[in-house]
C-alpha cells in the first residue's frame, strides 16, 4: 500500500489544476457563443460588445485595478516597513501574536466589522457624535460603498497585513537579518534602510507568489466589495456575480465575457506590479549607489507601528462592535452602548442558522481532512522518492489562488449544471478542497521537512515496517503541526464566499454566504448573530488544534511546544 | 578479496565502495565477528555516517554505492531497511517523545513475543540491565542525558539486532559519563555476541572499543 503514494502527488495535481484549466475553459467558450449541451449561445464577439456597451463598465474596470493595486501596495509596504524597524524585538513578537487570529478571521466578517466601526451610524461616530458633531441622528454620508473605494481598500489592507506579514515571518529564518543589521549598522546606514538594502529582497523573493495571490484576491474578490465597495458602479467582479446569479440564461455568456475581462484586469494589475517591481529595486540600487544612510528613521518606526495597530485595532473594535449588536435592544444614535440588552435576537436567528451552520461544518472539517491526507501522502511521496517539487510545483500550488476565483469557479458551474452535480454536497466539498489544499499544504510543508529523520531510521533498525512507523512515529509526533494545518484549513473553508455562492447556487448557504447576503438587509442584530459565528468557528478551531495535543500528550514534555 | 568466506558469523563488508559522482569516499572489504567492534574514524563529513546508511538501508540517493553486505552468511545488500536488523544508535538518544520509557521499550520488542505480562517482564529486565529499575512509566525527557543514553540503548538491544551500528554515540555525553557508557555498550555487544561498526572522530572511543581501527581520509 505504501507504494500508492504516488496518489498523492497526482491527486493534489489533479486537483490544483483540473477545476482551474476546466473550469477557464468552461468561462472562455460561452464567452464566444460556444456551450455545449445549453445552447441558447450563437458563435461570435458580440458577447463582448454587449459586455463593453455595458454602462460604466470602465469605471469597474478602473476601480477593480486600483483597488488592487492599492491595497497590495499598502499592505505589503506597511509589513516591509514594520519588519524593518522591529524584526526581533519585543514588539515584532507580540504584533505577530496579535494579528494572528485575525488570519483566519473571513474577509466577509473584517468587512461586516469595518462596516460596523466606520458607518454613519457606526461605532466611531458614536463616539464623537454629538460632542465633537453635534449630530444628533446619522450624517448623511457615503462612508461605506464610498465611490473611490477607500473604506474597501482600507478592509483589504486590515486583512491582507496579517496574511503578508506571516509570510514573510515565515521567510525570516533564510534571511540573515541580525547579521545585515550589525553589518549594515557598521557602516552607518539607518535600520530600516539596511534592511531594505540587505535582507528585504531575499525576503521578498520568498513572499512574491503570496504578494500576487494579494493582488488577484484584492483585484477580482466579490464579498468585500459587496459590503464595503462602491454601488454606482460596483466592481467588475461585483458586477460578474449579478450577471452570473441572473435567472435569465442569456445573461450568462455576458457574464462569461466579463469573467475573461475580469482575468485582463488581474492580468494588467500584474503586469503593473512586474513594473513596480522594476521600478523599486531599481529606486533602490539608486538609494545604495548613492549611499544614503537615512539614519533617521524613527518616523517610519512610529507610522508603520502606527499603521499595523490601526489595522489590528480596526478589526477587533468592529469585531467587538458586532457582538454587542448581536446582543442589542433598543440602540439610538449617538448612544455609545444599548439601551437594553436582548437575547431576541439570538432566538430570532438560530432556527435559521442551524443548516448553513451544518453545510458550514460537514464541508469544513470534510475538505480540512481530505486535505491534511493529500498533503501527507505528498510529503510521504516526496521522503520515498528524494524528489521535492521543483518551482513549477510551487506556482501549481498557488494556482487556485492566483488565478482569480470568479473566473474559473463560475465556469465550474457550468459544467456543473451539464452534469447535474450543482448545488450538491460532493460538488460544494470539491470546489472549497481547491482552495483548502494550497493553504494545507503549504502549511506543512516546514514542519514536515524540519522533522529529523533519524527517529525513523531507528525505527527501521527496530524492524518496523514504513506503515508502523508512519503511523506510531512519524504522525504522532507531528500530530500538532497536523492539526494546526486541519485549523487552517477549516478556517479557508469557513471563509470562502464565492465558490459557495455559485456552486452551492442558492441552495446551499454556509455562514459566510449569508452574512454577506444579509449584509446588504442591514438588519445590524441579525448581521452580528452570523459575523459572530464566523468568528467563532476558526477560534474553535484553533482551540481544538492547541488543546487536543496539550491533553493526549499532557505527559511529556518532549511534546509540548 | 576472495579469501573471505562469506557464511562466517557476524558482519561482513565486501568491497564496498560509495561515491559522490567521481569522489570515492569509501572503499573497504572487512569482516566484524560477533561481539567485535570495528571503529571507522575520520573528520566530519568524510562518508563515516554514509557508511552507516548504506549497511542500514538509508543511503541517501545522492550517493551511489557497490559491493555486500553480508551478515551471519545472509546478503542483506537490497533487503527493506526494517528487515536488516540493524540496531541504530546516534549521538542523540532519539528517545521517541510522546511514549514513555517503558512505551519505547515495548515499541522495540519484537511483536512475536505476546501478551502483556510477559513483554512487560522483558521490559523490565532490560531496564534493570542498564541500571534504571522502576523508571519505565518516566516521561523520556525527564531523564537525564546518561539515562536517555541508557534507554536508547535497552531500546535497541531489546529489538533483537543483528548487529550494532554506532554513529558517534558517545559524543554528547560528558567526560565522566562517556567511558562509562562506552564499556556498557561495549559489554553489552559482547554479551549478545553482536559485531559492532563504530563510526567516531574521537580516538579514546576506538582504544576503548579494542578491535580493528580503519581512518577513512577526506
Amino acid at each position: 500500500m505504501f507504494r500508492l503514494t504516488y496518489l498523492g502527488p497526482a491527486l493534489a495535481v489533479l486537483l490544483l489544476a483540473g477545476p482551474v484549466g476546466f473550469g477557464l475553459a468552461g468561462t472562455v467558450l460561452p464567452a464566444f457563443g460556444i456551450s455545449p449541451g445549453f445552447g441558447g449561445g450563437s458563435f461570435g464577439l458580440h458577447y463582448f460588445r454587449e459586455l463593453f456597451a455595458q454602462p460604466a463598465l470602465f469605471c469597474s474596470i478602473t476601480l477593480s485595478l486600483t483597488s488592487g493595486l492599492a491595497s497590495a501596495v499598502l499592505s505589503l509596504l506597511i509589513v516591509m516597513l514594520f519588519t524593518a524597524a522591529f524584526a526581533g524585538t519585543a514588539t515584532f513578537r507580540r504584533m505577530q501574536h496579535l494579528l494572528g487570529p485575525l488570519l483566519s478571521l473571513p474577509h466577509a466578517a473584517a468587512a461586516l466589522a469595518i462596516a460596523f466601526l466606520v458607518a454613519p451610524s457606526g461605532m466611531i461616530m458614536r463616539l464623537i457624535s454629538p460632542e465633537l458633531t453635534g449630530w444628533e441622528r446619522p450624517p448623511d454620508l457615503l462612508i461605506v460603498h464610498d465611490p473611490l473605494a477607500l473604506s474597501m481598500i482600507g478592509a483589504l489592507v486590515a486583512k491582507e497585513v496579517p496574511f503578508l506579514l506571516l509570510m514573510t515571518l515565515a521567510a525570516l529564518p533564510q534571511a540573515p537579518v541580525e547579521r545585515v543589521r550589525q553589518l549594515t549598522g557598521a557602516l552607518g546606514y539607518g535600520r530600516v534602510a539596511g534592511f531594505i538594502h540587505g535582507a528585504w529582497p531575499g525576503i521578498y523573493r520568498q513572499i512574491r507568489l503570496p504578494v500576487f495571490a494579494v493582488i488577484a484576491f484584492a483585484s477580482s474578490n466579490v464579498e468585500v466589495a459587496l459590503i464595503l465597495g462602491p454601488t454606482q458602479p460596483q466592481t467588475l467582479a461585483a458586477r460578474l456575480v449579478t450577471w452570473m446569479s441572473d435567472p435569465d440564461l442569456s445573461q450568462r455568456y455576458l457574464a462569461s465575457a466579463g469573467a475573461l475581462l475580469q482575468l485582463g484586469v488581474t492580468g494588467l494589475a500584474f503586469a503593473i506590479w512586474l513594473g513596480l517591481e522594476r521600478l523599486c529595486a531599481a529606486l533602490r540600487n539608486k538609494a545604495a549607489c548613492g549611499g544614503l544612510r537615512m539614519r533617521r528613521d524613527r518616523a517610519v518606526q512610529v507610522v508603520s507601528l502606527t499603521a499595523m495597530i490601526l489595522a489590528a485595532g480596526a478589526i477587533f473594535a468592529g469585531l467587538a462592535a458586532l457582538a454587542v449588536w448581536s446582543f442589542a435592544g433598543l440602540w439610538q444614535f449617538p448612544d455609545f452602548l444599548p439601551g437594553s440588552f436582548t437575547l431576541r435576537n439570538w432566538m430570532k436567528a438560530l432556527p435559521r442558522v442551524v443548516e448553513p451552520l451544518g453545510t458550514t461544518l460537514t464541508i469544513g472539517v470534510a475538505s480540512a481532512f481530505i486535505a491534511a491526507i493529500l498533503s501527507v501522502l505528498c510529503f510521504v511521496h516526496e521522503d520515498r522518492t528524494g524528489k521535492r517539487a521543483g518551482r513549477g510545483g510551487q506556482a501549481l500550488i498557488y494556482l487556485p489562488l492566483i488565478v482569480p476565483q470568479v473566473t474559473f469557479i463560475f465556469g465550474l458551474q457550468f459544467l456543473l449544471v451539464a452534469s447535474g452535480w450543482l448545488a450538491t454536497l460532493p460538488a460544494l466539498l470539491f470546489a472549497h478542497l481547491v482552495f483548502v489544499m494550497p493553504y494545507a499544504y503549504l502549511c506543512l510543508k516546514d514542519p514536515w521537512r524540519s522533522f529529523d529523520r533519524r527517529y525513523e531510521q531507528v525505527a527501521a533498525g527496530l524492524g518496523k515496517s514504513p506503515m508502523t512507523t508512519l503511523f506510531r512515529i512519524r504522525l504522532p509526533m507531528m500530530l500538532r503541526p497536523l492539526l494546526v494545518l486541519f485549523a487552517i484549513g477549516f478556517s479557508v473553508s469557513v471563509g470562502l464566499y464565492l465558490p459557495t455562492v455559485l456552486i452551492g447556487a442558492g441552495r446551499l448557504t454556509t455562514i459566510t454566504s449569508e452574512a454577506v447576503a444579509l449584509a446588504s438587509g442591514g438588519n445590524r442584530r441579525i448581521i452580528g448573530v452570523y459575523a459572530f459565528f464566523q468568528m467563532l468557528l476558526p477560534v474553535a478551531g484553533f482551540a481544538i488544534a492547541t488543546l487536543v495535543p496539550a491533553l493526549i500528550f499532557r505527559r511529556f514534555r518532549g511534546m509540548q511546544v | 578479496m576472495t579469501d573471505i568466506v562469506t557464511d562466517k558469523a557476524g558482519l561482513l563488508l565486501q568491497d564496498v565502495v560509495i561515491r559522490h559522482g567521481e569522489r570515492v569516499l569509501v572503499a573497504l572489504t572487512q569482516h566484524v565477528a560477533p561481539g567485535e567492534v570495528l571503529t571507522v574514524m575520520g573528520p566530519s563529513g568524510a562518508g563515516k555516517s554514509t557508511l552507516l546508511g548504506f549497511i542500514g538501508g538509508f543511503l541517501d540517493p545522492v550517493f551511489d554505492a557497490e559491493g555486500r553486505v553480508i551478515v551471519d552468511g545472509d546478503d542483506i545488500t537490497d533487503a527493506a531497511p526494517e528487515t536488516r536488523h540493524a540496531g541504530l544508535l546516534f549521538q542523540d538518544p532519539l528517545l521517541f517523545p510522546h511514549m514513555s520509557v517503558a512505551g519505547n521499550l515495548m515499541f522495540a520488542l519484537p511483536a512475536d513475543i505476546r501478551g502483556h505480562m510477559p513483554r512487560m517482564a522483558l521490559v523490565n529486565e532490560a531496564l534493570r540491565g542498564v541500571d534504571l529499575e522502576g523508571l519505565g512509566e518516566r516521561d523520556p525527557e525527564t531523564l537525564s542525558g546518561g539515562q536517555k543514553a541508557r534507554v536508547a540503548l535497552a531500546r535497541v538491544l531489546l529489538s533483537r539486532p543483528r548487529m550494532l551500528l554506532l554513529d558517534e554515540p558517545f559524543s554528547k555525553l560528558d567526560q565522566a559519563l562517556r567511558g562509562q557508557m562506552r564499556e556498557l555498550v561495549f559489554a553489552k555487544a559482547r554479551e549478545s555476541r553482536l559485531p559492532v561498526l563504530l563510526v567516531t572522530h574521537d580516538p579514546a572511543d576506538a582504544q576503548a572499543a579494542g578491535g580493528t581501527t580503519i581512518t577513512i581520509e577526506p
